[in-house]
């Protein structure tokens, strides 16, 4: 029995505990430059697309172990769009509206077929794939188009200001609005974690034992406040992490504490079991693409302001990424297994190996070997583990 | 007396939770047709899952000794170089492939790697003559009829060189004619190349006519084996050993319970089966619940019982449904499964694991699922309620589970099983469809689900509970409907039921074709 509990905390924190590993082998492979204030916001702001896409592509991976390949696609079509729009002098917040608009068109167009005309998702999407990727260089003339809209580029954390200004303090060399949010942060998280543990001590409901409650509320401050010093070093806050965690926290609602989360577990579980429950289950499939489709168009709105220009060939294997990152945070590829902070650390994983082999200097053609070597030692962990319990 | 080809020696196979064989004794002469018959879940099928190494050698004590020697099966392939050739009831011909290429797959004609066509259709057409099939072998599957299906299975078979071959329910998707045919062809093998068989039936007029020994199983266990070789056995006689089980008191008792005005009607209900659109599934049933009141469902399998319940339960199963629905005495039609379960209608399938729970779920989801609306606001779950509502089915039901955050696929049938009762309760019904409520499940267990039900009807529900298992049906019904290949063939108070007159009915109606 205690073997067994020792078993399954290990499975439960393996990944966890591979990318303390994995940061620890780069730590000491570049000579600690993996961990140089710099470093971390580039991982932060050059990774913002998966974390946007994973997310999405998780609550369709919840669904059954479907997958969107066309994420690539609709990135370069949105972000084209709205590139496209900009150029010709449109508003920001036309174009903003205009290629979130498309995000979900396209969500709804393969929502439709894969819900309820029952087109595998695979090939509905392997289709849009294709679709998005051609309309995306018509769209653009099959050439580069540049982005000046300051605003545009400010808000999503593009060009040299990728930013949040620093409100308080008047440093230099360190930003104060970086370690006080990094701090106003942790004390919340601390505050909501006592606040259910004291409701559920109260409501007499089994609570963990409080020195592993305890450890791991540490070490999670503890890395959050010491993310935002190394980050108030540099220039603070990139912009895109609000990005990223205004969406992580609100999949993070989503999938614990909503009905339609519930749902998507549920339909991923045993499709026919909820179906038989009661639950429109065509409506879980639909509402997992479509909502696909609007992440796939604000992680475009990323990549564009990141770039600061349009290019027919961007989002070209961000599916895969995201694909990726799910599986790598123990999503089941069957479906109805999988949480969003399983996937941030499938992202923080993928991103550190990237970012680790480049400032090795490594050949990128490698980096492709061992990134998929990651993965298929991530499931492959995943169908033993699962075996075993059996 | 003839050879022994094959002894099964007390077979011991449990199941987490479940002997399925206890000590199973059975013995066939080379030669002979030997009939294995029960009722559903006896553990015919096995036994003979055991012998064809589906279970592999390990997985079950006892022995089986084949042609002297004592086997050891590991997989189907062991068994089938013996030449123990298993048939199963669902058909496993593959529709888009061709007759020949059907019959040799995994058993390919030609060196190594490479198939020799000419000797697969050649080979081919030669068995399906035996069998008495003018199609050519290079015909797709799917363009002929089950009947044909079925003697294609045969076919293939004898190209493995069967010397034992196994047939589960071979006629049971057939037509009379067909299975006369059939039936004929396995009496022609038997006399002309001494191919024994044994065959897994329900169909007792059949066992009769064809078998030379029928061995009983009952609950696991071996009951009597019956020499029908003077083809004078009746088929009383063979119901007798099936059914002929003392019940104890394994049932509680109900009393006070009044039963009131009618819950539930269902007129002239008809449904046709969802691929088959031609097939009628359910025939023109007519029946009716009443407030407080148990009613069985008795019947064998596939005779549409589940379609029945599935039908009116939202439409959630079959296609052409017509016929008048009428709940506490008004006219509805439910299109939906949310509709069915807003006019308090709630179906427990019978099939847990696959159309019940989400396995990879805890208790107190699986609990609230069917049920949300009451646990939620605007779309949100508050899961204080969740957790409470969960634990109070925990107690009510005597759930064993650690807590009701674990996930229901390590818990035991019976536990599941509960959960499932569990959560179909919180969505607060009035008419209970209960299916096969203890299927798979231990006595203990069984006990603890006949209380619930007493408990609901206590409340003033309506249970309609369809069961296989006949000394259940008659223990815990007020009142039982018998049905037949979709029809209903008898209606029985609890004081004309019996063992007997329950499996009359369904004998009857089925000679009367």
């Amino acid at each position: 029995m205690e073997k067994n509990k020792t078993l399954a905390s290990l499975q439960k924190y393996a990944m966890i505990i591979a990318l303390i590993i994995v940061v620890a082998f780069f730590y000491w492979k570049t000579g600690g430059k993996i961990l140089l204030p710099q470093n971390i916001n580039n991982l932060i702001s050059q990774n913002a697309y998966v974390f946007i896409l994973a997310t999405g592509m998780l609550l369709c991976i919840l669904t059954g172990g479907n997958i969107d390949l066309s994420v690539g696609s609709v990135v370069c079509f949105a972000g084209g769009v709205g590139a496209s729009l900009m150029d010709k002098g449109v508003n920001t917040w036309v174009a903003v509206l205009a290629m979130l608009g498309i995000g979900l068109l396209v969500g709804i167009w393969h929502g439709f077929w894969i819900a309820y005309v029952k087109v595998p998702p695979f090939i509905a999407t392997l289709a849009g794939m294709y679709a998005f990727r051609g309309l995306s260089n018509v769209v653009l003339g099959g050439m580069t188009v540049s982005i000046d809209d300051e605003t545009f580029i400010n808000v999503f954390g593009g060009g040299a200001n990728c930013y949040v200004p620093d409100l308080i303090g008047n440093s230099e060399t360190f930003n104060m609005t970086c370690m006080v949010a990094g701090i106003v942060a942790v004390v919340l998280f601390i505050g909501l974690q006592m606040k259910s543990r004291i409701n559920s001590k109260r409501r007499g409901y089994e609570t963990e034992a409080f020195t592993g409650v305890l450890v791991k509320m540490i070490i999670i401050s503890a890395v959050i406040l010491w993310a935002a010093f190394k980050l108030s070093n540099y220039k603070g806050i990139p912009t895109a992490l609000i990005w990223i965690l205004l969406v992580l926290l609100i999949y993070g609602y989503v999938t614990t504490k909503t009905r339609m989360g519930r749902y998507l577990y549920a339909v991923g579980g045993n499709e026919k079991a909820t179906r038989l429950s009661g639950i429109n289950t065509k409506s879980v499939y639909f509402f997992a693409y479509v909502n696909m489709g609007l992440l796939a168009a604000l992680a475009g709105i990323l990549t564009v302001a990141r770039a600061t220009s349009a290019q027919p060939t961007y989002g070209q294997g961000y599916e895969m990424d995201a694909i990726g990152a799910c599986f790598i945070g123990g999503a089941s590829a069957y479906g109805g297994i999988g949480t969003v902070p399983g996937v941030v650390v499938g992202a923080i994983l993928m991103g550190v190996i990237n970012q680790g082999m480049s400032i090795m200097g490594m050949d990128a053609n490698y980096q492709k070997v061992v990134k998929g070597l990651v993965l298929l030692i991530a499931v492959i962990f995943d169908v033993v583990t699962k075996k075993e319990k059996k | 007396m003839a050879n022994v080809l094959l002894e099964m020696k007390n077979i011991t196979k449990t199941f987490p939770g479940v002997k399925a064989l206890d000590n199973v004794n059975l013995q066939v002469e080379e030669g002979e047709i030997h009939a294995l018959v029960g009722e559903n879940g006896a553990g015919k099928s096995t036994l003979m899952n055991v012998l064809s190494g589906i279970y592999a050698y390990g997985t079950y004590e006892g022995d089986i000794i084949y042609n002297g020697e004592v086997c050891q099966f590991h997989k189907i392939k062991d068994s089938e170089e013996k030449g123990i050739v298993i048939i199963h009831q669902e058909l496993a011909l593959i529709p888009y492939m061709t007759i020949g290429e059907n019959m040799f797959l995994g058993n390919e004609r030609g060196k190594s790697a490479s198939i020799d066509w000419n000797e697969t259709y050649g080979e081919a057409d030669k068995y399906l003559k035996m069998v008495g099939l003018k199609e050519s072998s290079r015909v797709l599957v799917k363009e002929i009829g089950t009947g044909k299906q079925q003697l294609v299975e045969i076919a293939k078979a004898l190209a493995k060189h069967a010397k034992l071959l196994i047939l589960d329910e071979p006629t049971s998707s057939l037509n009379e004619t067909d299975s006369k045919a059939l039936l004929d062809l396995l009496l022609k093998f038997k006399k002309e190349n001494g191919l024994t068989s044994i065959i897994i039936s329900h169909k007792l007029n059949e066992v009769a006519y064809v078998a030379d020994k029928i061995t009983v199983i009952r609950d696991g266990a071996t009951i009597e084996t019956i020499d029908n070789r003077e083809g004078e056995i009746s088929e009383d006689r063979i119901i007798k050993g099936m059914v002929g089980r003392e019940i104890t008191d394994r049932f509680p008792k109900r009393s006070g319970v009044e039963i009131g005005e009618i819950n539930m009607e269902v007129k002239d209900w008809t449904v046709f089966h969802p691929l088959y659109p031609e097939r009628k599934v359910v025939d023109n049933v007519s029946m009716y619940v009443r407030k407080g009141e148990v009613v069985g469902i008795s019947g064998l399998m596939g005779a549409g019982r589940t379609e029945l319940a599935m039908s009116i339960f939202g439409k959630s199963y079959g296609t052409g449904i017509s016929g008048e629905l009428k709940i506490k005495g008004e006219k509805v039609e439910l299109k939906t499964i949310r509709e069915a379960i807003k006019h308090k209608l709630a179906y427990v399938t019978e099939d847990r694991k696959g159309n019940g729970l989400v396995l990879t779920n805890p208790i107190k989801t699986n609990t609230t699922l069917a049920n949300l609306d009451s646990i939620s606001k605007n779309m949100i779950i508050d899961k204080d309620k969740e957790y409470q509502v969960a634990e109070e089915y925990r107690e009510k039901l005597r759930t064993k589970c650690p807590t009701v955050e674990q996930n229901v696929g390590n818990l035991s049938g019976g536990n599941q099983q509960k959960v499932l009762l569990a959560k179909w309760m919180f969505a607060d019904p009035d008419i209970l469809i209960l299916d096969e409520p203890t299927r798979g499940i231990d006595v203990g267990a069984k006990y603890e689900i006949y209380c619930i039900i007493n408990q609901l009807v206590s409340e003033g529900k309506s249970v309609i509970m369809i069961s296989s298992e006949l000394p259940e049906v008659l223990g815990m019904s007020d009142r039982i409907y018998v049905m037949n290949e979709g029809r209903m063939v008898g209606e029985l108070s609890k004081e004309e039921a019996t063992q007997e007159t329950i499996m009359s009915c369904i004998l009857k109606s089925g000679k009367g074709e």
